[in-house]
């Protein structure tokens, strides 16, 4: 198989890997002010996606340097292109992380309130410009005969981007609410079977419309066919209608398994719909950036290849680990009992 | 609109901001992920439970630091293809491996073992646990490596060649093995252990000047003395044999931390001077000088010649067309002396330190416990100033020899967007800053928990979310 097209799926895969981790817990994020009844909820909440959320944010940043590594001129144009999008994603980003290791730090309900808030938008903030930012490369963004980015910010969002970026977000709350579900109990177990079930339609509805008219643009604007892309978009759209009516039933862990299946979908639709191209250019469609054109040498791929071919499945084997190790649902289990006490705060 | 200010300076100010907050984080982190692990291991082997309050303690310090290590390295990483997307085409193909490599091997592995070891203590086996500490650690070290390779190449470019104006990898194995990326990482690392070890030595300090939880913190500042002592006297060492290696790829460099302008030898070394920083004034109006150092720790020998800037710039003309190829002199020198000076306090600090530990004075010595304090900070100020002279010393270039600052950004980003990145960028790290502070202050006026507490903060560190 020809190495640039390996690690075009390679980045496909990363994109996919991020939206389904960081997808539930991006969800877990928007749901935090409106779910709990209180602060000890609120608390649970942040718990069931505490050991894991680094680590699903990691997926991001192998996405990046890999698109920097095998695809220098898509990095280049799509980061230097993208800059207030981008600069926008860090800062809530950077709140997002913050709040999870500050919130806890002081009492105050204004200070739990303020980090709450952060967490809520950071989240929220992120899953929005990533939507945005990822449909714009099918859409076309003007990009000159250099390969340069030749708009603004302003160019990034049409109708079309912005409602992927609402689909997006809608689509994260779903599947954090799906994933709430299977990780609580009791009280706030039956809220979040609340919400997953309230978010289910208008996710349907929202995720439907962008994967259908992400396959239009793709045929409008990238010269594709019907097929392919049209098969990762049906895969998701039933995805998660099945969620839905899982959820309906009862069944929250099929329900999970299938809003996590469609959120993988929204990136497939994406990629295939891409595909030969990593950048659209609306200008001029012949300033298109390509897989061929843009890719690293030979040499840098196969060196690369056969370090993803060594340690992804060794960072699947040691994450799907990690799950495993944290399966139960938070709050059923006896609180950690620490083997002793630890000395003062004091720093 | 655009702003007045060049476009490349204000992405140089935009890296250099960023890159030093991040370094603010990095080598805490390298140093605190082994020294707790060994905290933890101690416990492990012998069941004093006085070690695993200190693993608890100091790993919850690990824990928000690493936090923000991660979320400012982001920016870090977005930043090459926004500010610099000439420079990211042009050594993409090179400089992209190691930085893919290191999200890959290195920092899944960091992120996913950090949240096993905080969330774990009750869901797996002592080993296994103990394990994943180390497990971080070994990320934490790793991704260091990666990052290493990746700067130093564009210090001194190995395993590549250039083709149709990009540079191409060659050679994964002569990347890896860059002379000067081994010295700089060992460099670094021994950097992130001191810095690790000064900080649990000043935290230790402070609790004995609080005179509470001596017993524990006493088992505390030993380690860090047994770490601290012989790593930061040993990094004086590799510090100035790096230099040695920087003067055969970057004699500019290192022409202009000596702020030497003429070819010399046998070389003096300037311990301080004032004027003769630029091209203009050469000659300092006051210096102190001591006569062979220079020689000695730029070729490792008595009387070796070192080449003056003046010379290597009339080489570089020849070689690589007209220009200025002398970097900021005045940064350059005192760099490299904010460095070493502070690099030489820390093992003043340490040897000090474990001198009246055995003398059993150590708690006692209230004045000397204040310095221990604030040689919390000696380590940073000389990382950070080891890095303003790694980078600045390389200027005019971004790769050496190959590539220029000046021609590496991006020409589709205007001055005006800088600006705006820029100030959200600042105003966050700002606020960040501040209110780690306040936070820090605070816990420093809480009184040590009651054992078993409600509120034993540091009993269950971080799973406090």
């Amino acid at each position: 198989m020809d190495l640039q097209i390996l690690w075009f799926c390679l980045i496909a895969v990363l994109w996919a890997g991020y939206f389904l981790l960081e997808g539930f817990d991006f969800g877990v994020g928007m749901l935090l002010p409106f779910l709990p009844e209180g602060e000890a909820d609120r608390q649970t909440m942040l718990r069931t996606i505490g050991p894991v959320w680094d680590g699903n944010e990691v997926w991001l940043v192998v996405a990046g340097g890999a698109t920097f590594a095998a695809f220098p001129a898509w990095y280049a144009t799509m980061f230097s292109g993208f800059y207030l999008a981008l600069v926008l994603v860090l800062f809530f980003l950077i709140i997002r992380v913050v709040s999870f290791e500050w919130r806890s730090k002081s009492e105050t309900p204004g200070w739990r309130a303020l980090w709450t808030w952060a967490n809520t938008i950071g989240s929220a903030g992120a899953a929005l410009v990533w939507g945005v930012a990822l449909s714009c490369l099918v859409y076309g963004v003007p990009i000159d005969s250099d390969g340069d980015y030749a708009g603004s910010f302003w160019d990034l969002f049409k109708p079309y981007t912005v409602f992927a970026g609402l689909a997006v977000v809608v689509l994260f709350a779903f599947h954090g609410a799906t994933f709430l579900t299977l990780r609580t109990v009791g009280d706030l177990h039956a809220r979040a079977e609340h919400a997953a079930r309230r978010l289910a339609l208008p996710a349907v509805v929202l995720a439907g419309v962008f994967l259908i008219w992400t396959v239009a643009v793709a045929m409008d604007r990238n010269d594709k066919d019907l097929f392919p892309p049209v098969l990762p978009a049906v895969l998701g759209i039933l995805a998660l209608g099945f969620g839905l009516i899982f959820l309906f039933r009862g069944n929250n862990g099929r329900a999970f398994t299938m809003t996590g299946l469609g959120a993988v979908s929204v990136v497939a639709t994406l990629f295939v719909s891409l595909y030969p191209r990593v950048m659209v250019s609306s200008t001029d469609f012949g300033n298109s950036l390509t897989v061929e054109d843009a890719s690293s040498s030979h040499y840098a791929l196969a060196v690369m290849s056969v370090v993803a071919l060594i340690f992804v499945p060794v960072v699947l084997a040691y994450q799907g680990w990690t799950y495993y190790v944290f399966r139960h649902r938070v709050g059923d289990e006896p609180l950690a009992s620490p083997p002793t006490e630890a000395p003062s705060a004091g720093m | 609109m655009t702003l007045a200010v060049s476009t490349v300076d204000l992405a140089r100010v935009q890296f250099a901001t960023t890159s030093l907050y991040h370094f603010l984080f990095v080598p805490l982190t390298l140093g605190l992920a082994p020294l707790v692990a060994t905290m933890q291991t101690i416990w492990y082997r012998g069941g004093d439970e006085a070690w695993l309050r200190l693993a608890r303690f100091f790993g919850t310090l690990m824990l928000i630091n690493f936090a923000i290590g991660v979320a400012t390295g982001l920016v870090q990483e977005f930043q090459f293809g926004m500010n610099w997307s000439i420079y990211s085409e042009y050594v993409g193909d090179v400089f992209g491996a190691p930085l893919a490599i290191e999200g890959l091997a290195a920092f899944m592995l960091e992120s996913t073992f950090l949240g096993l070891w905080i969330f774990g203590w009750d869901r797996l086996s002592k080993r296994i646990h103990l394990a994943c500490v180390w497990l971080f650690a070994l990320g934490t070290w790793l991704s260091a490596f990666f990052i290493i390779v990746a700067n130093s190449w564009m210090q001194r470019p190995v395993g590549s060649h250039v083709v149709d104006g990009r540079a191409e990898l060659t050679s994964v194995w002569e990347l890896m093995t860059n002379r000067f990326g081994i010295w700089a990482y060992i460099h670094v690392v021994l950097v992130g252990l001191t810095t690790g070890a000064m900080l649990i030595f000043g935290v230790a300090c402070w609790h004995f000047l609080r005179g509470r939880n001596v017993e524990i913190f006493r088992k505390a500042a030993k380690l860090a003395l047994i770490v601290g002592v012989p790593i930061s006297a040993l990094n004086l060492g590799v510090g100035s044999h790096l230099g040695v290696v920087i003067t055969d790829y970057q004699p500019m460099k290192i022409a202009a931390t000596e702020a030497q302008w003429d070819t010399c030898g046998p070389c003096s070394f300037s311990l301080f001077q004032i004027g003769g920083f630029t091209e203009d004034d050469q000659t300092p109006t006051f210096s102190i000088q001591i006569p062979h150092v220079l020689s000695l720790l730029a070729t490792d020998s008595w009387n070796g010649q070192v080449q003056g800037m003046n010379e290597v710039q009339s080489e570089y003309q020849a070689k690589y067309g007209s220009g200025n190829y002398v970097p900021p002199v005045r940064a350059a020198y005192w760099g490299m002396r904010v460095m070493a000076y502070f690099g030489t306090l820390v093992f003043l600090v340490a040897a000090v330190g474990a001198f009246l530990y055995r003398r059993k004075r150590l708690e006692r010595t209230r004045w000397f416990l204040w310095i221990g304090v604030v040689a919390i900070a000696f380590p940073y100020i000389s990382a950070l100033a080891g890095w303003i002279l790694s980078e600045v010393g390389r200027q005019p270039w971004i790769v050496q020899g190959l590539l220029k600052t000046a021609d590496a950004n991006s020409p589709s980003v205007s001055s005006t967007t800088i600006a705006l990145s820029l100030a959200v960028l600042g105003v966050l790290y700002l606020v960040l800053t501040l209110l780690n502070f306040v936070l820090l202050r605070r816990y420093a006026r809480f009184d040590p928990p009651e054992l078993g507490g409600e509120d034993d903060e540091f009993a269950m560190p971080a799973v406090s979310y």
